[in-house]
């Protein structure tokens, strides 16, 4: 089989053209370690402040000096939630998240609860909503951070990111967002928003790995978490910066924002098609997320009676790429902790898959796909003691 | 990940389907772990399993393990059928992942449970026959 459909763009995404052009250079010719102060260093400087102030003008920050680059998102999470913990630890050890966050800020929390903080993971509705009422009764005299994803990186709902930020500000709480998969997709204004600090990650939107950004609105305090040169981002985090890497996330994001009312628009109509052919050619399925309300990029859906994993190998002996929302293919056996949260029942969830579809996805690609479901699903229900009519 | 027998399996099971006439029926597993597995056998009366059919609900492994587990118990005695482990899956699927070795151990177990079902229908026809006598 030849033909290779990619839709998993959630994951990872190619570096797109203008992107590695403007990195290439830095590999050979700009080499410079930025920290040095002759010529070469100096070059290097201008690429990472080029970079700073592309990101500044995309997300709307005051100031570029309130963009610090990171090793990616993860770091970005990580270092925003444990970071901004530590700072205002002399105010109070309790910080709110939602259950459904990326591990990057889970894990982050369960490393703070170790050190004696208290956090509270916040439910969700069955579209993926964190509940404002239960986050109003979360907040108390302590509270220093509160930490919700902007769009979920599993079923693609978004968050009402400027009612919580403004619930944050009224009881005197830093706000941060985790906008890997935001950004691109969602119009992204961080003052508008009144967001204090935002995470980036550059291979969500065509640019390369390794490199993200997090944003921190100035005044608002974060101690480091990597200890090195004192120079390097205004002290803040250390490590010479990866500036091949900075150069592209620039591009990148300068990129992603500027087209993405476009983006968006193009995503839909592909999405759309997907659940209209989806419908006509399958039976017994749902779609996990919010019906509107959620980026036009992930669709998850899952279909009753076959495990979402062998679906998934199924699917990439025919070419085509996508990824279980499960943990099966972990080591983790359960199933996926952000469609437990929605109450998405074990065995609904155990079967479910995620499509992200990127700009090049086509109507024809979408036929094949569907085609393709359609054979898997029929092979793998008829050797299933699970009856998919029964849900 | 996969070694090229759990694919070939996967794709192309041998014993995949319900039985008729089957007269054990074994089911192992639940949806919170990801696996369900029903294993339908045909034991004849010298207790001999004469025919051995699955269906599976999980991952590529959990498919090819009782696809293989039906293979192992084809032709063989009760006693002979009990005597097989998740090992022996494990050795004829060639390796598989650690993280996923459960399917084997959930195969093994599949067949205890239809072996188990078949020696308590006997029962009951004992008890039945005993009855009427």
């Amino acid at each position: 089989m030849d033909r290779k459909i990619y839709l998993d763009n959630a994951s990872t995404t190619y570096v797109s053209n203008e992107v590695l052009n403007e990195m290439l250079p830095c590999f050979n010719t700009i080499y410079g370690n930025a920290g040095s102060l002759h010529s070469f260093g100096r070059s290097s400087v201008a690429v990472l402040d080029k970079a700073r102030d592309r990101i500044k003008e995309a997300i709307n920050a005051k100031k570029s000096s309130e963009i610090y680059f990171t090793s990616g998102g993860t770091e970005a999470d990580n270092w925003a939630v444990i970071g901004i913990a530590h700072a205002y630890a002399n105010k109070g050890k309790h910080i709110i998240t939602s259950q459904i966050e990326h591990h990057a800020v889970l894990n982050a929390c369960h490393y703070l609860e170790k050190e004696g903080y208290q956090v509270t993971y916040l439910p969700v509705d069955e579209t993926g909503l964190v509940n404002i009422t239960e986050l109003l009764h979360a907040i108390k005299k302590g509270t220093t951070l509160i930490s919700i994803m902007a769009v979920n990186n599993e079923v693609g709902t978004i968050q009402n990111i400027k009612t919580i930020a403004k619930i944050a500000h009224d009881y005197d709480v830093v706000f941060h967002s985790d906008a890997v998969q935001a950004i691109g997709n969602l119009n992204i204004n961080v003052q508008d928003m009144e967001i204090d600090a935002l995470s980036i990650s550059g291979h969500k939107i065509h640019g390369p790995k390794g490199v993200g950004a997090l944003y921190v609105k100035s005044g608002v305090k974060i101690d480091p978490i990597t200890f090195g040169g004192d120079s390097q981002e205004r002290g803040k985090r250390a490590g010479t910066e990866n500036v091949a890497g900075i150069a592209g996330l620039g591009k990148a994001v300068e990129t992603a924002c500027r087209n993405q009312a476009l983006t968006s628009r193009k995503l839909k109509s592909t999405r759309d098609y997907f659940v209209e052919k989806l419908s006509e050619k399958v039976e017994y399925f749902q779609i996990n997320g919010h019906k509107h309300q959620k980026s036009n990029a992930i669709l998850n859906v899952s279909f009753y009676g076959v495990e979402g994993e062998s679906l998934l190998m199924l699917l990439d002996l025919a070419g085509i790429c996508v990824s279980t929302s499960s943990a099966c293919t972990s080591k983790s056996l359960l199933p996926s902790h952000v469609l437990k949260a929605m109450k998405v029942p074990d065995e609904i969830a155990q079967g479910s898959i995620r499509f992200s579809f990127g700009i090049n996805t086509s109507k024809s690609d979408i036929d094949y796909v569907v085609e393709e479901i359609r054979k898997a699903i029929n092979k793998l229900r008829a050797i299933s003691p699970v009856q998919p009519g029964r849900f | 990940m996969y070694s090229k027998t759990v694919l070939e399996r996967f794709q192309n099971p041998k014993n995949a389907g319900s039985m008729h006439g089957a007269n054990a029926v074994g089911q192992v597993g639940n949806a919170a772990c990801g696996d369900i597995m029903k294993m339908y056998l045909k034991i004849n009366d010298n207790g001999v399993i004469e025919n051995a059919k699955f269906k599976t609900f999980g991952c590529c492994a959990a498919i090819a393990s009782t696809d293989i587990a039906c293979d192992l118990i084809k032709g063989k005695t009760i006693d002979e059928a009990l005597k097989v482990t998740n090992k022996d899956v494990v050795s004829l699927l060639g390796e598989l992942p650690a993280h996923k070795i459960h399917c084997s151990i959930l195969a093994e177990e599949s067949i205890r449970a239809a072996i188990e079902n078949y020696y308590k229908k006997k029962e009951k026809e004992l008890k039945k026959a005993n009855k009427q006598n």
